[in-house]
């Protein structure tokens, strides 16, 4: 499978079909690191194996990756749920993009969202490298079995429980640098004329970063859970955005991503939502 | 100043320009008494209202927040409420993992012919705002070094 990436990224550097590939390469302590080939040579960096976690996705909107031309990019079947929200917010020309899709083993890339998973295989990929596995029907208990346990707290449990988590923030954002779908060029917690979230590592101000950061994602969200995989407090956001998840699949029977032609629901509206909480 | 204070909650009324300022506006010059604790700040429209400003709010230190506007279909600017009314169901659902008290948050829709109405709300949220008491946890929470 490594190999058929690797002779797929070989010709398509070759042929000039893209000017970089996007994909995953060794790092140290037995991780893998993102890895941007540009020169066909270098095709041997790229791998692909249960440790490939991170979703490339995010580096899709950098200014300084567009700036290296046409992109190929190695895509997970859950990671490839990215693309297809970012296209929708026309943040990203599908058609001047190559898509590897990458297909998964079973046993995934081994994080807790791939026991989740549906599906392992990428559906819209331009190549699909690896064999096609079947589909997993998944209940909506199964994908907010993590949130459907931690509401069972009453909300003082809750909120001493984000007290605690959040007491651990550091400020250093990585959620936020790391997610697919936080592409402002200027986010709302750098604003300072004037300060809309505390910039401080307080609880005030972790709150209310955590708070936007989940709320700029409702109904966004892919559930790649990098945010959760990456915070070096090991705080759990993978609850917050469940939480939204789940309010607008119940609400509006959306999931973003997983299907091409549902319009976002964030920005649009129908006269028939629900309004029982409104006085 | 040695006497205990009766607590007196800090309502914040985001509302908007169109409807519910004026609701506000018909009862004051009809004469309709309504609680001095609600702190009414008029935004263009609800479509506007920032959830961040319900946070701020509470980190100002607020007990209880209303956020109002014009009837869906009544928007100045056509459906700015629609989109609000979208938000505030998905808002709605994370202060609830969050923990954060949605007895305090209030949404409703008031017209400017609704003075009235203005008066009942305001009323009875200072009372549920009175009942509940002073909004301890997010206090901690703002004031936690």
């Amino acid at each position: 499978m490594q190999n058929e990436l690797r002779q797929t990224c070989r010709r398509l550097l070759e042929e000039g079909t893209v000017q970089v590939v996007i994909g995953y390469g060794d790092g140290t302590d037995g991780q893998t690191f993102p890895t941007f080939v540009t020169r066909r040579d270098d095709v041997e960096r790229l791998v692909w194996n249960e440790r490939c976690y991170t979703n490339l996705a995010t580096y899709l909107t950098r200014p300084e990756i567009l700036a290296l031309g046409k992109a190929a990019i190695c895509v997970k079947a859950c990671d490839e749920r990215a693309l297809v929200v970012l296209e929708k917010e026309s943040q990203i020309d599908r058609s001047q993009l190559v898509v590897i899709g990458l297909a998964c083993s079973t046993d995934g890339v081994k994080q807790p969202k791939c026991e989740a998973c549906e599906n392992r295989t990428p559906r819209w990929a331009n190549v699909t490298i690896g064999d096609a596995a079947g589909e997993t029907a998944k209940t909506t208990a199964d994908r907010y079995a993590a949130l459907q346990a931690f509401m069972q707290k009453t909300p003082d449990e809750r909120m001493a429980y984000w007290k605690t988590e959040l007491a651990r923030c550091v400020k250093c954002y990585a959620c936020r640098q790391v997610c697919p779908l936080c592409y402002c060029r200027q986010c709302i917690a750098d604003k300072n004329r004037p300060v809309v979230i505390s910039t401080s590592a307080t609880l005030k101000g972790s709150f209310a970063w955590q708070i936007t950061r989940a709320f700029h994602l409702g109904g966004r969200c892919i559930g790649c859970d990098e945010c959760t995989r990456v915070c070096p407090a090991g705080i759990d956001l993978r609850l917050l955005n469940l939480s939204l998840a789940r309010a607008a699949e119940e609400n509006f029977n959306f999931r973003a991503g997983v299907d091409v032609e549902a319009e976002p629901i964030v920005g649009a509206y129908s006269e028939r939502d629900r309004e029982e909480f409104i006085r | 100043m040695s006497e205990q204070q009766p607590f007196e909650p800090k309502i914040v009324a985001y509302v908007c320009n169109w409807c519910t300022y004026l609701g506000a506006d018909l009862a004051g010059t009809n004469r309709l008494e309504y609680p001095a604790n609600v702190r009414i700040i008029r935004l263009p429209c609800t479509g506007r209202i920032d959830f961040n400003l319900i946070i701020k709010a509470f980190e100002m230190g607020a007990d209880a927040v209303l956020v109002s506007g014009c009837h869906p279909g009544d928007c100045h600017y056509t459906a700015g409420n629609f989109h609000a009314r979208r938000r505030w169901i998905l808002f709605r659902q994370l202060l609830e993992t969050m923990g954060i008290d949605t007895r305090r948050v209030h949404f409703s829709w008031i017209s400017a012919a609704e003075g009235k109405k203005f008066q009942q709300f305001v009323t009875e949220i200072t009372e549920t705002a009175r009942a509940l008491g002073p909004y301890q946890a997010y206090r901690e929470i703002c004031q936690a070094e």
